[in-house]
């Protein structure tokens, strides 16, 4: 039976920037700061909140990095439970079409 | 700061991103404060328009951390818009004000749009003495009204507390009110000359007995064993030539309400103007940054081989107002030295210049009164 697909969306209460590739981010929630490496960077820019995460690893991640899907997407999952935890990314079952901006900066 | 942090602004310092930047909307203001160092006129303000522009570039330029200061920033009728705009594009923003124009529904739009912080100026505890300082009446009221309806809307508010001959010993009970409220509160006994390069407002600062006390307090200082700690030494020479004074022209910089870019708002070089150039342009080739970022603490002279230069707090911007980037900030040579206790190399030198220029007034001009000489000096001299 094929998973449930679950959807990302960036928290719209934070403050972003790209720098050198990879993503800050300050949550609005407490002023934690997070550090996105350049995999988790890529998830982050690409949390619209309507594509299943399920794509975004299969487009973004799978066919620029060199790893096996289900591990990536186990990653991916994981990543965006923690995220979730923090408030600063949006998990749901279903499409979430009002996704916080990408971040901007310095590529 | 958090290694997060400290990580961050190494990695930008390294891919040469200005991580921070201060804007000023406004050097207008409501408030006539007597140790301020602005020209309140308005002469020419950016529009709406060129601030977002200039926020959109500044975003793109990798800027987390934007500070909107002013002049009092809410006498710019487009103040929110701005604010919601620098929103959208993701900075960190931290609002600088005086609070007086802050009503409940301001206070809860800034909550609403998700500002870090929101720093008050607090002078006194005393409304006499505050609005003395500002030169207007009701302030002292209408500022701590407005921290309040901040604190109850779920904003964090700090209260800057400048510190000064006017409001020195009132400090402890401004704590008190900041802590009642649940601001966070910082002191800053640092006077600075207006941006004209007129220097008489210098007046204003604080006797260095006081200074002295302020340094032991750890209410202001946290453990003031450590704090005062004797100089370490100079810098190892290696380490002088790897050591860059701050962050000023480094990772952060200054815009004013004209669009003139400065490394920082206490280092007025001239260093481009944003309605002439990009900012990126001014930021990556402006000839003034790049010769700011030339130095490193190997060129300052005698700082390099000060026994303050591992621990010595130089603000490159002061030194470049007291004549010379390159050379040393005397204000800051004497916090060390009530800090410590220990004078600074630049401070001795100084000392020596004033004692021969005394010396050579009296055998020019003999007097049957004796030479004056700084109260300052005669007072430091017991504990040389």
């Amino acid at each position: 039976m094929k998973n449930k697909e679950r959807y990302i969306a960036r928290a719209s209460n934070v403050a972003a920037r790209m720098i050198g590739g990879e993503i800050m981010i300050m949550s609005g929630l407490d002023s934690s700061l997070f550090s996105l490496n350049a995999t988790a960077s890529v998830l982050w820019q690409a949390a619209d909140g309507v594509t299943p995460l399920s794509a975004i690893v299969a487009q973004r991640i799978c066919n620029a990095f060199e790893v096996d899907p289900a591990e990536a997407l186990r990653d991916a999952e994981e990543l965006a439970e923690a995220l979730a935890g923090h408030g600063i990314l949006r998990l749901s079952d279903s499409p979430m079409p009002d996704a916080g901006a990408p971040a901007r900066g310095s590529p | 700061m958090s290694s997060l942090m400290r990580e961050m602004g190494a990695k930008a310092l390294k891919l040469g991103i200005p991580l921070g930047v201060q804007l000023d909307v406004t050097y207008r203001c409501n408030e006539r404060c007597v140790h301020c160092y602005l020209d309140h006129d308005d002469h020419g303000e950016m529009t709406t328009a060129e601030i977002k522009d200039l926020l959109a570039q500044m975003a793109d330029a990798g800027v987390f951390f934007l500070i909107l200061s002013g002049g009092e920033i809410f006498l710019r009728r487009d103040l929110l818009e701005i604010v919601e705009h620098a929103r959208k594009l993701q900075f960190s923003v931290k609002l600088k004000t005086n609070a007086v124009m802050i009503r409940q529904a301001k206070a809860e739009r800034i909550a609403a749009l998700g500002v870090e912080s929101v720093q008050i100026s607090v002078y006194s505890h005393k409304p006499d003495v505050h609005d003395a300082i500002t030169k207007l009446p009701g302030s002292f009221r209408r500022t701590i009204e407005g921290a309040r309806f901040l604190k109850a809307a779920g904003v964090k508010v700090s209260f800057a507390n400048v510190l000064m001959k006017h409001n020195i010993d009132d400090y402890p009970e401004v704590q008190a009110l900041a802590e009642r409220i649940g601001a966070h509160y910082t002191a800053d006994a640092t006077i600075t000359p207006m941006m004209d390069g007129d220097r008489s407002i210098l007046d204003l600062n604080i006797e260095a007995g006081a200074l002295e006390g302020l340094f032991r307090d750890p209410t202001l200082v946290g453990n003031a064993e450590e704090f005062c700690a004797p100089p370490s030494g100079p810098l190892a020479e290696a380490d002088a030539l790897d050591t860059l004074p701050c962050s000023a022209g480094h990772t952060a910089v200054y815009v004013s309400p004209y669009g003139d870019v400065y490394p920082c708002v206490q280092f007025p070089l001239p260093s481009g103007n944003v309605r002439r150039q990009r900012f990126i342009d001014i930021w990556k080739d402006s000839p003034q940054l790049k010769e700011v970022r030339s130095i490193t603490m190997a060129d300052l002279q005698g700082c390099s081989k000060c026994v303050h230069g591992s621990s010595c707090s130089r603000c490159p911007g002061l030194a470049y107002m007291e004549g010379n980037m390159r050379g040393p900030s005397i204000q800051d040579c004497e916090k060390s030295y009530a800090r410590t206790g220990v004078p600074s190399r630049n401070l001795l030198a100084k000392r020596a210049a004033l004692a021969g220029a005394s010396a050579r007034a009296r055998a020019a001009a003999p007097s049957a009164q004796r030479a004056y000489e700084p109260i300052t000096w005669v007072a430091r001299k017991q504990a040389d």
